[in-house]
């Protein structure tokens, strides 16, 4: 049974195109066939992010326009065995991509790939329109402040109202665990309780995600980095093993032990 | 002493997290009110039905709306009453 999952937030830059290529990176590293479609026309970002912007051909609208077929524009990745990008237009007008369009688009994706992943463009507007419409589940990305928190309730609200998707899941990403403890920044916990949504993943504020994106590649396959083994238990709770929430404390530091040794940490 | 230390430890500051969590609360009322207002339709009809048990009112002129102050949203009822029922007590 083949899967079409939309990664969304309403907020622009809080993680959606990193969140996709490392869920689809995960899923792939563990023999799953998956197909990243690049839904934000326009801004073609995931493509870069990859490492596969010098391999592009044809793109999502020559596809939609019929001016190509689907499998000339599927690149494969060249790291993860199974893994697929359908990259959009940068420059073109993105009218051709329609919530038909996508529907039909997708029908066609699932019957070649286990899992298709969509990377859905910032705003409430009819790119988001498209790139939801053909999704079966969604996950929701945020990060731990007021302004993002509040447009995913605006994403969440437009999932189950309009798009008709039930129980979107949560990703809370960019956690910083010591300002959190340190009360300046809200915890997951916060966050969980006030959207009332299920809690999909925690990640980390993590410098090996900036240093690998420059690179063009995925956190998910490095085992020494906190973000990539937050990335691989989300994609196992997608595969439906109840995996337990990281522990993100830093253990390293003394004022952290101290903090632990007169019970001051929570 | 503790305080002390847990000050330096970056505990006891009240921090700017609950200051956050408050806006949040606020401002997703008003968000999720105005993004459904067949809730306040249906609340509407809700308290026409339970307040003319009691009283007689003007169903036209009943008003109902959100109202946000400071650090406070609160529910505001304009209900027109035309007769007062006797109930037996
Ligand atoms: N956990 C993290 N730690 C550090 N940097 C991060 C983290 N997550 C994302 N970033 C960085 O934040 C920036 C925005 O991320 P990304 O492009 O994935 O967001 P987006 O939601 O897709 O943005 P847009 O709305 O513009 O499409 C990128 O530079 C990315 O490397
Ligand atoms: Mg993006």
């Amino acid at each position: 049974m083949s899967e079409v999952i939309v990664v969304t937030s309403g907020k622009g830059g809080v993680g959606k195109t990193t969140t996709t290529a490392n869920i689809g990176a995960g899923l792939a590293m563990l023999g799953h066939k998956v197909v990243l479609v690049d839904a934000d026309t326009g801004l073609r970002n995931l493509d870069v992010v990859l490492g596969l912007e010098n391999r592009i051909v044809y793109d999502l609208t020559n596809v939609i326009n019929e001016e190509c077929r689907l499998r000339q524009a599927i690149i494969k990745d060249k790291r993860f065995e199974g893994l697929h990008l359908l990259p959009t237009a940068q420059t073109k007008d993105k009218s051709a991509v329609t919530p038909e369009s996508m529907q039909k688009l997708c029908t066609e994706l699932k019957e070649m790939f286990d899992y298709v992943i969509i990377d859905c463009p910032a705003g409430i507007e009819q790119g988001f329109m498209s790139a939801v419409a053909a999704a079966g589940k969604a996950i929701v990305v945020t990060t731990p402040e007021v302004a993002a928190v509040r447009d995913a309730d605006r994403v969440i609200g437009l999932l189950e109202s309009k798009v008709g998707i039930k129980d979107p899941k949560l990703i809370v990403n960019r956690l910083r665990t010591k300002m959190v403890r340190s009360g300046n920044m809200m915890s997951v916990d916060d966050i969980v309780d006030i959207l009332a949504i299920d809690l999909l993943g925690v990640i980390p504020e993590d410098e090996k995600i900036v240093i690998s994106t420059n690179r063009g590649e995925t956190v998910v396959d490095n085992e020494h980095s906190l973000s990539g083994k937050a990335f691989k238990n989300i994609v196992w709770r997608i595969l439906g093993e109840p995996v337990p929430l990281l522990d993100l404390q830093d253990e390293g530091g003394f004022l952290s032990r101290l903090r632990k040794f007169i019970g001051l940490s929570n | 002493m503790l305080g002390l230390i847990s000050r330096i430890l970056g505990k006891e500051d009240p921090g700017s997290k609950n200051v956050a969590k408050e806006r949040l609360r606020l401002v997703l009322v008003h968000d999720r009110a105005s993004v459904s207002p067949q809730l306040l339709q249906l609340m509407k009809a809700d308290l026409i039905k339970v307040v003319s048990n009691y009283m007689e009112i003007d169903e036209e002129g009943l008003n109902i709306s959100l109202d946000r102050s400071e650090n406070a949203v609160a529910l505001v009822a304009n209900i027109p009453v035309k007769k007062l029922k006797r109930v037996a007590t």
